[in-house]
């Protein structure tokens, strides 16, 4: 008849225990937030002060912390989804590869005569023979260039294509090498925006990989959108380079090696330099916002050993001649060499505002990115838009749970106070689950909760009915309740697995506020499940054996 | 005295009218396409790529003068509207600007936003911008495919879930009820005009859970009944398993809406119309299940000799104790 095992009891109780305990901290969410961040800067620092450790006071230490992550809906944030423009190292790639296939090909003029690099393509490298006929041992010598693809998947595949069109020989990067590539170029990306982030400094960003050549770039807090893309949009590639003269025409014909860049903060004026850098923001080991002599924002920097040697030696060599600092292809200044600067440490002036200084600090002393970024989406959601939803949520989700409450104990009575009971830990078992994976709350995830409320009661709607129809055919209150149980459980296993594979399949496809939904739905799906299946029926047996009435009614 | 929204014992016919039902529809299914057709969806940025800005401002919005204001700029086609909420305070006054994608331009860029930007405050002196999300043209592209996708996927899904506890005319009928829902709440959509972004999608597939979970309650209930009355007429037995799961499908429904309608009433405009496309699945769904997928069973027919074993009929769960 109606009977569980102390053990199950026992078990369900424990669940539901651990549940709300798990819950708990969500209620005191500001408080257990101060207590989280203040435990992390202790650890960060390696010690505690007086005011962090009365922060972390605020919350027990032994009791779970683990809070419900807000989405970007609701807390505010900046939201970007990027695309790394893999190509852009193809071609650096081609022109690295250029001098080598020139001398190699030049040992063998001979057989394919003089050669000439054609205009292209950005990832291939084009090479006019004269003697087309010595094409085949030109090939041959070529691919002699190539080296294995270094990658998991690729063993075995060179780097690189080698072909003939008429008298052209092409080289290009092959599907494997280019795949390696990308790979690579992608997880250096991810890896520079995270460092750079991580400088500014916010709470909990998601920086995330996704699909072949896209980075998800979540940061709650930041003001927007276009501030977060100044910080991570930039590629900050740093060169200091001799400069040839400068101009004002823009198309004047820089010479061979030689190349025309604009002046970043002057209108109109432009400066031919020589394209070998002298040294590049890869030699920096340190760069520091500050100000110059005249009191105006500045950046100073530091070379590793090998910077400071080349960039002693040709400032050594140089005193009087101009040199510039280039930033992602535009002359940010070109002083002119005062004396030689043996210690490896200068400074960057230019028409710098502080915010500029300490972005332009932070993006060297991170690296730079190894190609550019594309922005596909972009969000910012204001704070107050964030807090205007968790405030109409809450009230939605109040009233929701009210009237759903009322309308159970009318028309279920007992039962449905038991199926109220149910639904109240029903909805604290979310949240402790929620807190536990450390998921993402969204709006519509809060709407997901909602709909939970709404569709929980329907296993306990399920049993109810199934019982009043057992009792129609006077089986004894016991009996009736035993096999309302039975009998409905293949229907509520059907309808609750129908409904979570759609959820599945909604966090699978979904992306950002609707897999919030997804996860709400599909936790809400399970806890409903075992609320309605366990808590209810444990429930209606304790009061059973308590009162063994001899009528019922559901 | 219990508060019953169905009567104890019912006796409904269900099937006086088959073709009715199916009539009716089909007519609004062939309604929902046609509008569909003619109006088309109103997608939001998350289809079509483009810009949406959320303003607030202290002093009442005048979406002409912003209209007139942001004219002049040259960005294309630009949707203004006033959006009202009951939640809203007496001087929160806020409105939704949609500029639509740029010519050779994935997200916006962060100059467009601020020429917009002061070019309004010379009509709003202190209007802020809540909130301003931008999608380029690649991604909405996309986004409408993994969409289809997995409406298609999670009907698919749903399919074979319920051939496997079932048979083939149920899935058949589950999936016509499904069907059935996504086209009406798309039509409802492109009839209203209401924005259609991938937060719907999100709705649609619940709908599309929601709707099943009542189908499967019905069936499971019919499968129980086949069993039990072997000789009666498959119409009868359909009629006595809607009529005994009617009191908990109007009971689940209305909890359902209970819930859905205060959201709908206090949530924030934000999810405003998400939960309409729900209230409105619930609704849809509710009536395809008993109307829609019992009809079309009916139509297609049961195999009835569910005793003997070999008959691949789906397995029951066994009884499970607690």
């Amino acid at each position: 008849m109606l009977q569980i095992d102390l053990w199950k009891r026992v078990l369900i109780w424990a669940v539901v225990a651990a549940g709300l305990v798990l819950a708990l901290p969500n209620l005191f969410y500001e408080r257990v937030e101060m207590h989280n961040d203040a435990v992390a800067a202790i650890e960060a620092r390696g010690g505690a002060t007086a005011e962090l450790s009365a922060e972390a006071d605020l919350w027990p230490e032994w009791m779970p912390s683990g809070l419900v992550n807000l989405g970007l809906d609701l807390r505010g944030g900046a939201h970007l989804l990027a695309e790394v423009q893999v190509e852009d190292v193809y071609e650096s790639r081609m022109e690295a590869l250029w001098p080598e296939v020139r001398d190699t090909l030049r040992d063998e003029r001979d057989t394919v005569g003089t050669i000439r690099l054609q205009p292209s393509a950005p990832d291939e490298l084009r090479v006019r023979l004269s003697q087309p006929e010595g094409m085949a041992r030109a090939i041959e010598v070529v691919r002699g260039l190539a080296r294995p693809v270094t990658s998991v998947t690729g063993t075995g595949a060179q780097d690189l294509d080698v072909a003939a069109e008429g008298d052209e020989l092409v080289v290009t990067l092959s599907e494997a090498e280019k795949r390696a590539t990308d790979d690579r170029t992608v997880r250096q990306a991810l890896e520079i925006i995270r460092r750079r982030i991580d400088e500014v400094g916010t709470r909990e960003p998601t920086i995330q990989r996704q699909g072949a050549d896209r980075i998800l770039i979540q940061v709650p807090g930041v003001g927007s959108a276009a501030e977060l893309k100044e910080i991570i949009g930039t590629t900050a590639q740093l060169t200091f380079h001799p400069v040839v003269s400068r101009n004002a025409d823009p198309d004047a014909a820089p010479g061979i090696g030689n190349e025309t860049l604009p002046a970043m903060d002057q209108e109109g004026v432009f400066y031919t330099v020589e394209s070998a850098p002298v040294v590049t923001g890869e030699q920096l080991v340190d760069a520091q916002p500050s100000f110059d002599q005249n009191g105006r924002p500045a950046v100073t920097f530091r070379f590793n050993p090998t910077g400071a040697r080349a960039f002693g030696d040709y400032t050594a060599e140089n005193i009087g001649n101009p040199f510039a600092i280039v930033l992602d292809d535009e002359v940010i200044s070109a002083p002119v060499i005062q004396s030689h600067i043996p210690g490896g440490t200068g400074i960057i002036t230019g028409n710098f505002t502080v915010e500029e200084s300490t972005n332009l600090a932070v993006l060297l002393r991170a690296g730079a990115l190894p190609a550019g970024l594309e922005f596909l989406e972009e969000r910012t959601i204001g704070p107050e838009l964030g807090a205007d939803s968790i405030e109409a949520g809450r009230i939605a989700t109040i009233v929701a749970f009210a009237a759903v409450l009322v309308f159970m104990g009318l028309s279920y009575g007992m039962f449905g106070l038991f199926a109220n009971v149910a639904l109240i830990l029903n909805v604290a078992l979310i949240f402790g689950l929620l807190s536990l994976i450390g998921a993402t709350l969204t709006l519509p995830g809060i709407a997901g909760i909602v709909l939970t409320v709404g569709m929980a009661v329907d296993a306990n709607v399920l049993v109810f009915e199934r019982i009043r129809e057992e009792l129609k055919t006077a089986k004894g209150p016991a009996r009736a309740i035993q096999l309302g149980y039975e009998k409905a459980l293949s229907a509520i296993v059907d309808a609750n697995i129908t409904t979570f594979i759609t959820a599945v399949i909604l966090y699978v496809m979904g992306s950002g506020p609707v897999r919030g939904f997804a996860i709400t739905l599909g936790l809400g799906i399970l806890t409903s499940v075992f609320t309605a299946i366990f808590v209810t029926r444990l429930l209606i047996v304790m009061w059973f054996e308590r009162r063994r009435p001899r009528t019922l009614e559901v | 005295m219990r508060l019953r929204l169905v009567p104890q014992d019912t006796s409904f016919d269900f099937f006086a009218r088959p073709k009715l039902w199916l009539g009716i529809s089909g007519a609004l299914m062939a309604l929902a396409f046609v509008s569909f057709l003619l109006q088309g969806l109103n997608f939001g940025i998350d289809f079509r790529g483009g810009t949406t800005i959320r303003t607030e401002s202290a002093q009442p919005v005048d979406v002409g003068a912003y209209r007139d204001a942001l004219q002049q700029l040259e960005l294309g086609d630009i949707a203004i509207s006033e959006v009202f909420d009951p939640t809203f305070g007496p001087d929160q006054n806020v409105a939704m600007i949609r500029i639509q994608a740029q010519e050779g331009e994935e997200a916006v860029s962060a100059e467009v936003i601020e020429t917009v930007r002061t070019t309004l405050q010379e009509v709003a002196p202190d209007i802020r911008f809540v909130s301003v999300e931008s999608v380029g043209p690649k991604v909405s592209g996309e986004l409408i495919q993994t969409a289809i996708i997995a409406v298609l996927l999670a009907i698919g899904a749903v399919l074979i879930y319920i051939w496997l506890r079932f048979e083939w005319q149920f899935a058949l009928g589950a999936v016509a009820a499904l069907v059935h829902d996504v086209i009406l709440t798309i039509g409802i959509f492109s009839e209203l005009q209401i924005r259609f972004d991938l937060a719907i999608i999100a709705a649609l597939l619940t709908i599309v859970g929601y709707s099943l979970n009542d189908t499967v309650v019905v069936f499971d209930r019919v499968r129980e009944n086949l069993m039990k009355y072997k000789k009666r007429p498959l119409r009868e037995v359909l009629n006595i398993s809607i009529n005994e799961t009617l009191s908990r499908t109007f009971m689940t429904s209305a909890t359902t809406l209970l819930a859905l309608v205060s959201l709908f009433v206090l949530g924030g405009d934000v999810i405003r119309g998400f939960v309409f496309a729900m209230i409105w699945g619930v609704i849809v769904g509710t009536y395809s299940s008993i109307f829609v997928a019992s009809t079309i069973l009916l139509v297609l027919g049961v195999k009835r000799d569910w005793s003997k074993p070999d008959q691949a009929a789906g397995t029951q769960f066994s009884d499970v104790d607690a």
